[in-house]
């Protein structure tokens, strides 16, 4: 199956390794980020064994991150005792939508949740006849769902870019935009230890500040343009594009998702991962840099798409 | 055996639809005697509390569940004493009879019991009242008493329902209680440890 890879993603696979150890490396030193790092090693091996296996799982490994990031944020949020029925209905959204883009029904990915999820669970929450909060809880309901679920998606879809129109395929394209957005948390994070200085959003997420901010996007457009060629093959001002926006829309998914647990009086939306707090914490700027990925590149470089 | 094996198979698969995480891990009894008292919202707080312990200590986990309701029907006697291994509680008061007989036979074999003080699910996640006849347990002799709190099972499987939803499940182990041999002082000391652990779960925004 090793041979059938892409070299660019065995060599960004390798890469991955070495910044593993050299993380493991340091966590001896540093106590504060070793359970951090254990938890990276396990993502980064979850990832590493799905593309190896193929589309189908990484389908299901997206389908079971979407289901457990939604099953956060409906613990969180804020619900009604009545719509028992209608959240169990927003589970059953996830492996049908997986299921569409399992089946590379486009079409049909694009309007299952913005349209007719969005219609069915409103329609369901009327059921039960409590009016009192209706409006609030089909708009919760809907925003997880295509947070979640939706955009998170688009990852997965990604997958069904056809070989040719991808210097490295689509799981080329899945790589790019996975490395991008967390080396982009991992930059406007350090950048905003090291420098410092005045607040971005003091009353969303305290610990942000401009540096930060401007740092991580400058160090994440570097990436951008490093390695977009390798596998995007977007031509110049796509990729041009892609690096002023893809680290903004990391910082907008990141404090959207800070701005909601603020709102709900949580730090971290769960302690599902060691270090990292939940799941719907480690894939908050992931919700936000997938669909603007996905589009970039149906926009400049598809035809399928 | 059956019953260790099962709850090791289980563990991923809480993790996965659950969510399962638990605080306060190292104060759970590796062995027994002990008495672990908990709050009781839906039939899955025995599952999810089970799954807490350390392997070694599975075997000797014991709940001690409702005789009228575990023992009505051949199945639920089945699984209640065969699969789940209960210390049935007669929850009649009846002259002559002690109600705790098998629980006091469990502890002296060095079993780790679980008791649910509020003595039914109530409503989901409100901590009923508690009833006082751990103390008579723990009492006599140098038993240890931990206090745990299951967050999230009441919302999954509440009292009534059938199908289970999906929500974030998070159970909280205390430090283990002084007991004495007041009973109120017991009980003021395990209400206090109970609503403590409650406070220290994630925020519930449920109506």
């Amino acid at each position: 199956m090793i041979d059938t890879i892409p070299h660019q993603l065995l060599y960004g696979f390798a890469a991955i390794l070495a910044l593993l150890v050299v993380g493991s490396v340091a966590a001896m030193k540093l106590q504060a980020i070793r359970a951090r790092v254990v938890t990276w090693w396990v993502i980064a091996g979850a990832l590493a064994a799905a593309f190896v296996i193929g589309k189908g799982a990484v389908v299901v490994l997206f389908a079971l991150i979407s289901f457990m990031a939604l099953r956060e944020y409906l613990s969180l949020a804020p619900t009604r005792r009545e719509d028992r029925a209608a959240l169990l209905l927003a589970y059953a959204v996830v492996p049908l939508a997986y299921l569409f883009i399992w089946l590379d029904w486009y079409g049909v990915t694009l309007v299952a949740i913005p349209v007719y999820a969005f219609l069915l669970l409103p329609a369901v929450l009327v059921l039960n006849g409590r009016t009192r909060g209706y409006l609030a809880a089909a708009g919760t309901l809907h925003w997880g769902l295509v947070v979640t679920v939706y955009n998170l998606g688009y990852a997965a879809l990604l997958m069904n870019v056809p070989n040719q129109e991808a210097p490295a395929g689509g799981a080329g394209l899945l790589y790019f935009l996975l490395v991008v957005t967390a080396l982009n948390d991992v930059a406007q994070y350090v950048c905003g230890r090291l420098i410092g200085g005045p607040k971005i959003m003091p009353s969303v997420s305290p610990n942000k500040t401009w540096a930060g901010f401007l740092g991580g996007c400058v160090m994440t457009a570097g990436l951008v343009v490093l390695l977009a060629p390798i596998f995007t093959g977007l031509p110049a001002v796509a990729v041009g594009l892609l690096a002023v926006l893809l680290p903004v829309a990391g910082f907008a998914g990141d404090v959207t998702m800070s701005a909601i647990k603020r709102d709900l009086g949580v730090k971290d939306t769960a302690k599902l991962l060691p270090g990292h707090g939940g799941i719907l914490d480690r894939v908050d700027s992931l919700t936000f840099t997938a669909p603007l990925t996905f589009h970039v590149f149906a926009f400049f470089s598809s035809a399928r798409f | 055996m059956l019953r260790t094996a099962l709850i090791l198979m289980l563990r991923p698969v809480l993790w996965l639809v659950l969510g399962l995480s638990i605080a306060g891990r190292a104060h759970l009894p590796r062995k027994g005697p002990a008495i672990v008292a908990a709050n009781h919202n839906s039939h899955l707080d025995i599952l999810v509390l089970a799954a807490a312990f350390k392997r070694e200590a599975l075997p000797l986990v014991t709940p001690v569940a409702a005789a009228d309701y575990f023992l009505a029907t051949p199945l639920l006697r089945f699984i209640a004493q065969k699969i789940i291994g209960i210390v049935p509680l007669d929850r009649t008061i009846r002259a002559g009879s002690d109600p705790l007989q098998g629980a006091r036979a469990a502890l002296e074999a060095g079993r780790i019991l679980i008791v649910f003080p509020e003595g039914t699910r109530g409503a989901p996640e409100e901590l009923g009242a508690l009833k006082s006849g751990l103390t008579k347990l723990c009492r006599d002799g140098n038993i240890p008493l931990i206090p745990a709190y299951i967050q999230g099972a009441g919302r999954i499987l509440p009292k009534g329902t059938r199908v289970p939803v999906p929500f974030t499940c998070t159970v909280l182990i205390g430090r283990p209680l002084q007991t004495s041999t007041d009973r109120a002082e017991t009980m003021a000391a395990l209400s206090a440890a109970l609503d403590t652990l409650k406070a220290a779960a994630p925020p519930l925004h449920w109506d």
